[in-house]
């Protein structure tokens, strides 16, 4: 990270340290939200930022964290601007630290230019509707949830649950047209996950061959809990300029939010706010909204941002303010089950609270194929059947179940085995679609519903060839 | 008063603290630091003024400058809002996008930027309907513009104005040309009114006409009168949004004015880049001519979000003076809710319920009460209509929070979306024994639609309710214990609730359902249950009654043209008929 401009003004009058905040007094000139250098006593320079001014009383609060501040000698220095990243091309296979520095051993890249991080709100009447698929060869998502380029989709994933795993497998895979290879890229933000977790998807960025074209930013659990704060804002600053400047298509992968969230929290509690459900901040939802709704694309230009964003679901509890917020913001969810996981099943995506807003518009003839939408209906359709039995044969055992009931309850089985089962190996859209069919061999044309005779007498049987 | 400058004290994220502004008053704006931020004083206290800034305040500081504007949020009203998108504020997101300012040149929103609501240069062919001399009052024509294909706009007198036209302008104009001298006050096509006022009516009326949506779920079980209110909370995902732009494209209203408040930005550029393709099923007219959208998306600033339900409101009170039947459509209410919330936080006031201000369910009250059924102000007969449908978006999907809890006080009409429907893809979620409406508009529908209608809504209503009472018994014991007459309501209620409430918004044909197909299908699966239940009295057995080939007519019914709906009714009827007599 950059600074726009030197810090010009230095105070010594810190009145109190408390949790992540410092209450600076006696202050004159300090800008709302600006950035500020906190010189430690030990002479170790931290970053800041105002919350909050007040007459003569500034409210900051320091990314770093404020072990080891004291009143008497930290001294404050104002004037640092908005809090700003400096872009360019050479971001690319580089990796930072939550706060923008780089932690390879190279140089910083030369700056092209320098943006404010907090960004700016999008004009809707600017943007263009997403429409374009993006296959990412697993079944469950490409056939039932389908992501388009410009979309935002969470993996709301569980602890333990291969929420990571998924959303490397979908950046390696993703497969775009040949002429667009060179144009996609993946800028990564790790907030508070482990060293594990980060080589992971280091690693899986190596195998695939894309390190090359990724920027890394590593915000990981050792590190400053409220620089997190930061980390999605400069992943997003670095992203809108990778796209919208030099029109590639960019994957924004942000894990994992919670961790994200729980900062947020902190800040609030430290500042005395009127905590709303569990304690979050009540302005929680407008803040995520100012990271998520960094994701689309605009009119007449090249490029692209859809984000890819991980949570873990406290107690795997989709009803969480995290996963519940972010549901409300972001175009459909990839919900992960911890009794499929269980099962065996690979990816364990539950489709039934899964989807994906935008899928309408990017699926059909043309862009897929014209059966989608409605194999897609009729699947869901028969699963929700199938997994309703299953329910009903706990209670009651399964010889009360008619002959017909049977084939649903075994088609639930089915589905989830070799639908969305999928270890290792990529489905094109096409097999995805064909696969359906087979699945539904068992039912007649009557049965299926959701599906218009034409495409019936279209696609059935088509298929089994 | 006017220009007495303030300066600021405090800054804490969109609220800012003022002394020194002289002659504040209660919700006037003022123009806060160098950039002239738009902002709102919403508190006074001895000198100091509580101010909400619609855009971001990073960058001000304690002395910066608060200028006073000495009027309150104004919405500028006049012909040219047609087929636009604003901010909660009035801002013309269009002309913005245009206008190049924002960072990578036009595409983002900067901040402090001035563009009007309407187009100063744009000109219209005023044709007046009014000579000099004649006497007028307020909400008396005196003119008319063509503003779209779809909409015939009329130039009032402004409410408050009044007297002897002096004279009368005709030809092409602009917003801010005079178009009348009434008693030498100059009148522009372009009026004023500060949005959080109502706009007069000579008087209210009661809601007896059906706001008609062509949704099946709404127009048969729970219909929302023209005029009335109705409110739909729903977890994410249960198709709020959906259902508002089924709503938005196919009400039989004559101005739909769509508040996105709080939500995403693509699905505003959804309905920017369909409407203006669709045709408006009674006009023929593009839908976009009938539409105004106010956009403040999720990510755009918290305070012009709370001013946007107002904006819009206003505009649509404006249409509604005209005569027009108007459907205001705000997704989600919930987030103007959490607006409030934000801001009363930084007030440190004393919370309510879940952290919203104890003035919540007034301030609710206050916009679901400018829903209405009038009499328009002037000496026409016109009569008017403001629709109010709004979103709620429940923490967890839980009915219990305050936002919903006071809409529901409100609303006369409960679409209650249920999250399990949504997971199992059925569309509207709506759920069919949770909802309610309050407007009696049976008598309309037989009248207009067909005299029985009233009656088989209500023994589709009664059969569903049966259905979920002996589900729960099923659940228990298993289906083996229903007699053959309990079995059969199960069978119906199934073709109810998947071969009729179930529509798809994407389906061609299907999205939009007009009220006589809608008679027909019910018909058609009222006349199967009727003629099922004689044949199993005597003696036909259930497994054959459930499996005849006619039966699977029934579900392919929503693929019927809406022009063959009675006599495919009558056909499919007839077989079933038939079938089942040789069941026997």
């Amino acid at each position: 990270m950059s600074e726009r401009a030197l810090h010009t003004v230095e105070y010594r009058t810190v009145g109190a340290v408390s949790g992540p905040l410092l209450f600076l007094e006696g202050v004159s000139g300090a800008h709302f939200d600006e950035t500020v250098d906190v010189v430690a006593p030990d002479g170790e320079i931290r970053r800041g930022q105002v919350l909050e001014v007040d007459r003569n009383r500034a409210v900051i609060e320091v990314f770093a964290g404020t072990r080891g501040l004291d009143v008497a000698s930290t001294s404050v220095r104002l004037g640092g601007g908005s809090a700003a990243l400096g872009v360019g091309p050479g971001m690319l296979g580089r990796m930072f630290d939550g706060s923008g520095e780089p932690v390879d051993g190279g140089p910083p890249p030369f700056p092209e230019a320098l943006r404010d991080v907090s960004g700016l709100p999008l004009n809707p009447a600017a943007r263009d509707h997403p429409s374009e698929f993006i296959e990412t060869g697993v079944s469950a998502i490409d056939g039932l949830n389908t992501l388009v380029r410009g979309q935002k989709l969470p993996i709301f994933s569980g602890f333990g649950l291969p929420g990571a795993e998924l959303a490397a497998r979908i950046a390696a895979d993703a497969r775009v047209t040949a002429a667009e290879t060179e144009r996609f890229v993946v800028v990564f933000a790790a907030l508070g996950i482990t060293h594990r977790e980060a080589a992971f998807f280091r690693r899986s960025m190596e195998d695939s061959g894309s390190l090359q074209r990724t920027v890394m930013f590593l915000n990981l659990a050792d590190d400053p809990t409220i620089e997190r704060l930061l980390t999605p804002r400069l992943a997003l600053t670095a992203a809108e300029y990778l796209a919208f400047e030099r029109g590639m298509h960019v994957l924004v992968i942000l894990t994992d939010m919670t961790n994200y969230c729980e900062a947020l929290r902190e800040v609030s509690t430290a500042r005395e706010e009127i905590p709303g459900r569990r304690g979050y901040p009540g302005y929680m939802y407008t803040d995520l909204a100012t990271i998520y709704e960094r994701a689309g694309r605009i009119r007449d230009r090249n490029g692209s941002i859809t984000q890819l964003i991980i949570l873990s679901m406290p107690d795997d509890d989709i009803t969480h303010p995290i996963p519940d917020l972010t549901g409300y913001i972001t175009e459909g969810q990839i919900v992960l089950s911890r009794e499929l996981h269980l099962k065996g099943i690979d990816p364990p995506i539950d489709v039934l609270p899964s989807l994906s807003r935008l899928m309408s518009s990017g699926i059909g003839a043309g862009r897929t194929r014209g059966d989608h939408r409605r194999v897609a209906d009729q699947l869901y359709a028969l699963y929700a059947t199938g997994r309703d039995l299953r329910r009903l044969v706990s209670i009651i055992g399964e010889s009360a179940l008619s002959e017909d009931d049977r084939r649903f309850l075994s088609f639930a089985e089915e589905f989830e085995r070799r639908f969305v089962h999928q270890p290792g190996q990529a489905r094109p859209i096409a097999a995805t679609l064909d696969l359906a069919w087979e699945l539904f061999g068992p039912f007649s044309d009557g049965e299926l519903k959701r599906i218009d005779p034409d495409t019936i007498a279209r696609y059935r049987g088509a298929a089994a060839v | 008063m006017n220009g007495a400058e303030g300066r600021v004290m405090r800054v804490a994220g969109p609220v800012v603290v003022a002394t020194g502004i002289s002659g504040a008053r209660l919700y006037d704006l003022v123009r806060v630091g160098a950039l002239g931020l738009v902002g709102e004083i919403i508190k006074l206290d001895g000198d100091e003024a509580v101010i909400q800034v619609y855009e971001s305040t990073a960058g001000l500081e304690v002395g910066s400058v608060v200028h006073h504007t000495g009027a309150p949020l104004l919405v500028e009203l006049g012909p040219g809002l047609l087929g636009k998108v604003f901010d909660g504020t009035g801002r013309p997101l269009q002309a913005l996008a245009a206008s190049g300012r924002g960072r990578y040149g036009e595409p983002f929103l900067g901040r402090g930027a001035e563009v009007p609501t309407l187009d100063r240069a744009r000109r219209w062919e005023f044709h007046p309907s009014i000579e000099v001399g004649a006497v007028v009052g307020a909400g008396d024509v005196l003119g008319w513009v063509e503003e779209t294909p779809a909409l015939r706009h009329l130039v009032l007198v402004p409410p408050g104005a009044g007297g002897r036209v002096d004279g009368i302008g005709t030809g092409e104009l602009t917003v801010t040309d005079p178009v009348a001298l009434i008693d030498g006050v100059p009148i522009a096509m372009l009026q004023q009114w500060p949005v959080r006022t109502p706009r007069p009516v000579r008087r209210r009326l009661d809601p007896d006409e059906p706001l008609v949506t062509g949704q099946r779920v709404v127009d048969t079980l729970f219909p929302v009168a023209k005029g009335g209110s109705a409110t739909i909370p729903g977890g994410f995902g249960t198709g709020k949004t959906v259902h508002e732009q089924s709503l938005a494209k196919w009400a039989d209203a004559d101005v739909v004015v769509y508040i996105g408040c709080g939500e995403r930005g693509n699905e505003l550029t959804e309905v920017l880049g369909e409407f203006p393709r669709l045709a408006d099923p009674r006009t023929g007219a593009s839908l976009a001519d009938r539409t105004i959208l106010i956009a403040n998306t999720s990510n755009m600033p918290v305070a012009a979000r709370e001013a946007s339900i107002y904006t819009g409101m206003t505009i649509a009170e404006y249409f509604r003076d005209q005569g027009c039947a108007v459907a205001l459509l705000a997704d989600s209410t919930s987030r103007w809710g959490e607006a409030l919330r934000e801001v009363s936080g930084r007030l440190e006031e004393m919370p309510g319920e879940e952290g919203y201000p104890a003035y919540l369910p007034s301030r609710l009250a206050e916009f679901y009460e400018r829903a209405g059924s009038v009499r328009c102000l002037g000496g026409s007969d016109r009569r008017g209509s403001v629709t109010v449908v709004g979103a709620v978006s429940p923490p967890g999907a839980d009915f219990s929070e305050p936002v919903t809890q006071y809409s529901l006080r409100l609303a006369g009409t409960f679409w209650a979306l249920d999250t399990d429907l949504a997971r199992r893809r059925h569309f509207p979620a709506i759920h069919w024994t949770r909802s309610y409406t309050l407007y009696k508009l049976g008598p309309w529908f037989d009248e207009h639609v067909a005299d029985d209608w009233e009656d088989h809504r209500r023994w589709a209503l009664e059969l569903l309710q049966e259905e979920e009472r002996l589900q729960s018994i099923v659940q228990l014991l298993g289906a083996d214990v229903l007699a053959p007459a309990e079995q059969l309501v199960f069978f119906v209620g199934r073709m109810i609730r998947e071969d009729l409430l179930q529509q798809s918004a994407y389906d061609e044909v299907d999205a939009f359902c007009p009220l006589s197909k809608q008679y027909w299908m019910l018909h058609v699966i009222r006349r199967t249950h009727d003629e099922a239940l004689r044949a199993l009295q005597e003696g036909a057995d259930p497994e054959t009654i459930r499996s005849l080939p006619a039966i699977a007519g029934v579900a392919r019914m929503r693929s019927w043209p809406p022009e063959d709906a009675e006599s495919g009714a009558r056909e499919l009827e007839s077989r079933i008929v038939a079938e089942l007599e040789q069941a026997l």
